[in-house]
């Protein structure tokens, strides 16, 4: 072993302004959490894989028994599947930061003179890649079997905009989850609860009024189903309607409760 | 502003949960340039007396100054001279070696040059060269901690906190963390140091601060300790119970304690050999048999013995004297 040419204090932080330093954090906390993805094995495959199964698994398995209306089968599930992806792709978030809160590593965080909630940030942000990365893989996948969008540069760009939107207001809430549900296990159960039914009760896979009234009405008016329903008219041209609207309004809304809250919840668990 | 001699300021410290009182009003001082251990079994209040001076914990009475900043009001300017080892190794299992300590260099507000630099010194220093470009989920527990202090070092903090470094360690590595702790000292760092082992606190500090139940129960260098909790004891265990009362009579020295159920007889020596050679010497003479001899340094459970009045209280702590004395003493 070479000898510890430890000079007390003989290094010194670089003086900028606190906003300066903000955004660096952000920026190396999000460079942490995108080569996660790299390296653990389960999340390579959650991004690239689990889409290619379940738009298979929906096209070929199940789609021969399901009737669409005004439009086929496969451009009808490919929006439905994109926004059910996003959403269980989100709760990778709150994986990561249940992960960080139970190890050692949020003591080491706190203590350096850092932005400590730029942890989540850098979480939120990898997840957009990794869904920017699973959403391409579907579409790819969703044209070889027969996807047909008809959308321009327009439709395509507003459509990329609302899945954003969306996984960036879900995986807020992702982070949320993450912190309430203190174990991995309470992580998971904590999703599938909320985003089964949301993804399932909704226009994802089956036309609502296909289902009993009450669930109908449910499946009509629920926030997934407007953004999915958006998508829709973005790519195939289905009827717009209020959709567009709405989902902006979920969204936007989910992220003026979530944010906040979250980094609220950051800064009691950890200073605990 | 002038700095105060003392990198380490805690008056009357007292935190609570809930009901819980887990720290009393301690109060500690400690050099610049020196180390001192805060020596106690578990629950004792040791972590949570270094994650309130790390910033990591707030506290719920009392006045910490570290740096001559404020732990509560100047969190932020704490944290940029101090580096903290917790108990648990605080790594990122997914990032290699290297670019866990680049990170955290930047986290430090290094710029990017400096942070490499450093990440490159702290590998070869801490011998982890070949390791560095492997991910940390395959290191094993001694490298996991090596890795740890050096990522407190890489902003070379004047000021450290090394919170139970060895605990949980193998011998080996052990030694080797306090190797690296001791060329820290000479690098001019403040340390304050928590551990369960008397050896381990006798080894390393420059002061030791017994705590017990929240509270600082005794404080001083490591000598003047032990001269409190007494010497290194001899202990016989004779091959015939009948030599016993022979024994008594020839040997002499403080605080002598025998138990004919088990043939022993303990006591306590001056420190010297030549002491020891005398009363196996009188007692060959005396024709007496012995059986087995071992020195017993004083251990933990000695200090709270004398301290308190009492074992300490967690049964690990128990546990890890008795193999300290098995390595110490046996002949």
């Amino acid at each position: 072993m070479a000898d510890v040419t430890f000079e007390a204090g003989s290094i010194q932080a670089e003086k900028r302004s606190r906003g300066f330093w903000a955004f660096s954090d952000s920026m190396i906390l999000i460079g942490r959490s995108l080569r996660h993805i790299f390296r653990s094995m389960d999340q390579l495959l959650a991004v690239v894989f689990q889409p290619i199964m379940f738009m298979l698994l929906f096209r070929y398995v199940f789609g021969g028994a399901i009737e669409t209306q005004g439009s086929s089968y496969v451009n009808f599930l490919v929006p439905g599947i994109l926004i059910q992806t996003a959403a269980f792709g989100a709760t990778t978030t709150a994986i990561g930061v249940c992960n960080d809160l139970q190890r050692g590593i949020i003591d080491r965080f706190k203590s350096l003179p850092m932005l400590s909630s730029a942890v989540l940030t850098g979480h939120v942000v990898a997840d957009l890649a990794r869904n920017t990365v699973s959403s391409v893989v579907m579409i790819l996948v969703g044209l070889i079997v027969g996807f047909r969008p008809t959308a321009g540069v327009a439709e395509w760009a507003a459509a990329f905009g609302v899945l954003m939107l969306f996984t960036l207001a879900f995986s807020w809430l992702s982070a949320i989850l993450g912190m309430v549900a203190k174990t991995i296990e309470g992580v998971q159960w904590f999703s599938f609860v909320l985003i089964f039914p949301l993804t399932f009760a909704s226009s994802a896979f089956v036309q609502p009024q296909t289902m009993p009234a009450a669930l109908e009405a449910f499946a009509r008016n629920q926030p997934i189903s407007h953004i999915i329903e958006a998508l829709r008219a973005l790519l195939i041209g289905t009827p717009m309607g209020d959709h567009l609207l709405m989902s902006v309004v979920w969204c936007v809304g989910l992220l003026v409760v979530s944010v906040p809250l979250a980094g609220w919840l950051f800064r009691r668990h950890t200073s605990k | 502003m002038a700095k105060s001699s003392y990198a380490i300021v805690a008056k009357d410290l007292r935190k609570s949960y809930g009901k819980v009182d887990v720290l009393k009003g301690v109060n500690l001082k400690v050099e610049r340039g020196t180390m001192l251990a805060l020596l106690g079994p578990n629950g004792a209040g040791k972590t949570t007396t270094v994650r309130i001076l790390a910033t990591l914990l707030g506290h719920d009475g009392g006045t910490v100054t570290v740096d001559g900043y404020d732990v509560k009001t100047e969190a932020n300017a704490v944290r940029s001279v101090i580096g903290l080892t917790g108990q648990y190794a605080a790594v990122d299992e997914l990032l290699t070696g290297y670019e866990n300590l680049v990170m955290m260099g930047r986290l430090y507000h290094l710029n990017k040059d400096a942070s490499k630099r450093r990440a490159d010194e702290l590998l070869e220093q801490f011998d982890l060269v070949k390791a560095g470009s492997r991910v940390v989920k395959t290191y094993s527990g001694g490298m996991r901690r090596r890795l740890d202090l050096a990522i407190s070092l890489i902003a070379t903090p004047p000021i450290i906190f090394l919170d139970e470094p060895t605990t949980g360690l193998d011998p080996r590595s052990r030694l080797a963390m306090w190797d690296i702790i001791k060329r820290l000292m000479s690098a001019g760092a403040t340390i304050l140091l928590t551990t369960q082992y008397l050896e381990e606190a006798d080894q390393l500090a420059d002061k030791i601060a017994v705590i017990d139940g929240g509270k600082i129960i005794a404080e001083g260098t490591a000598d003047e300790l032990k001269q409190r909790v007494g010497k290194e004891r001899l202990e016989l265990v004779l091959i015939r119970e009948k030599d016993f009362d022979k024994a008594k009579k020839v040997i002499d020295g403080d605080g002598m304690k025998f138990d004919a159920a088990k043939r022993t007889i303990s006591v306590a020596l001056d420190g010297g050999a030549k002491h020891l050679t005398k009363i196996l010497g009188e007692l060959d003479a005396a024709g007496v048999g012995v059986e087995t001899l071992s020195l017993h340094k004083p251990t933990l459970d000695d200090v709270f013995l004398t301290l308190t009045g009492r074992q300490s209280s967690a049964e690990e702590t128990n546990d890890e004297d008795e193999d300290n004395k098995d390595k110490g003493g046996k002949k």
